[in-house]
């Protein structure tokens, strides 16, 4: 059911984007023959997503901007919460404190999914990494993100491991200093 | 949760199907995927047709779970009906509101008009002037006709703008004749 959330989002009820999304990877698979290859499209596909969705959540949000990767784990934290109403867990950081994991306990886009044996080395999910890199490079951290523990290969959860790159830096047009 | 994980997904109990979403998150998939058949198609119809499959795959789901989950598992087995639950029941689950006409064809017993003023899939896809005659609300005529042959009404859905947008349902001969028994 459709209606107006707080911030202005309107919220959809039900299974349209589950099934949707898996109408998107069964129509990728048909297209492409190496399993590397969907997972690249699903990425891609991704961070087009992402870096659209970022204006739509600053927008929402009136977020200021985050001073370290802990913030940026909250705010991601609270993107999952505002788009697909899940709450994922931050944590496992890393000694330099610039790399973490998102443990989602229940993931709606595979509410209706099995994998096949042949397929095990499809990230099922990697739309989320693409979305979540295209994200961030939008706003100037490069990132890299991968799924480290997938739900639907026999894991409780899934896993998503984000690592900060490098802070991108605006290039100063020509001829100006 | 945890125990069920280790079941396989048809042993597991159905979910209830109150997730929530945003829609700006399911419109920028949507855009997504006409992009991605954008890019692979030689035609608009193509387009259309490419998103029309997947709306196929979305209805052939659809339509199980929601006699299961909304009907108490009774089938509709009269034309009327069937589209009625398109209407309404179909339509609220996917879409969040019933679609706003259902119209017969005055001329031929086997057309019905589903009409929609604005898909709301389709809100924020802007066309462009040269493919104008692109409907992407293509991907709902391919839910359509996938419920409606999964249910048993063999049929052909097209998508058209008239009126917002229509979709035209022709129903096989063989589905109209049953009807007069």
């Amino acid at each position: 059911m459709a209606r107006q959330g707080r911030s202005g989002e309107t919220k959809m009820e039900g299974e349209l984007l589950a099934l949707t999304y898996g109408a998107v990877v069964a129509r990728v698979l048909k297209d492409y023959e190496r399993t590397d290859e969907v997972n690249a499209q699903l990425d891609k596909m991704g961070y087009n997503i992402g870096v659209r969705i970022i204006d739509d959540f600053l927008a929402k949000n009136r977020h200021g901007r985050c001073k370290n990767m802990q913030e940026t784990a909250e705010a991601i934290q609270s993107a999952f919460k505002q788009y697909i109403n899940v709450q994922p867990q931050v944590g496992k950081w890393n000694d330099a404190q610039n790399s973490f994991s998102l443990t989602l306990d229940t993931n709606p886009l595979t509410s209706f999914v099995e994998l096949p044996a042949e397929l095990s080395r499809l990230y099922y999910c990697q739309l989320f990494c693409g979305i979540i890199r295209g994200a961030l490079e939008m706003v100037q951290l490069e990132t890299k993100v991968q799924i480290v523990a997938d739900n639907l290969k026999g894991s409780n959860v899934t896993e998503i491991r984000i690592s900060f790159v490098k802070k991108l830096v605006d290039a100063l047009p020509v001829g100006e200093d | 949760m945890s125990r069920d994980e280790t079941k396989s997904i048809l042993e597991r109990s159905l979910s209830k199907g109150n997730q929530e979403y945003s829609l700006s998150l399911y419109t920028l998939l949507f855009a997504e995927m006409v992009r991605y058949c954008q890019d692979r198609a030689n035609s608009l119809d193509d387009v259309a047709d490419m998103l029309a499959e997947m709306g196929k795959d979305v209805g052939w789901r659809s339509i199980d779970l929601l006699y299961h989950r909304e009907k108490k598992n009774k089938r509709d087995n009269k034309i009327l009906d069937i589209l009625l639950f398109i209407k309404k029941t179909l339509w609220t689950k996917l879409f969040g509101k019933e679609a706003d006409k259902l119209e017969q064809a005055a001329d031929d017993p086997r057309n019905y008009y589903v009409i929609e003023k604005e898909p709301i899939i389709c809100k924020y896809i802007s066309n462009p002037k040269d493919k104008s005659s692109l409907n992407c609300a293509a991907f709902a005529g391919g839910v359509i006709e996938a419920t409606l042959c999964a249910g048993g009404f063999p049929c052909k859905v097209t998508t058209h703008w008239h009126k917002g947008t229509t979709f035209m349902i022709q129903f096989d001969e063989s589905v109209v004749d049953r009807e007069k028994v």
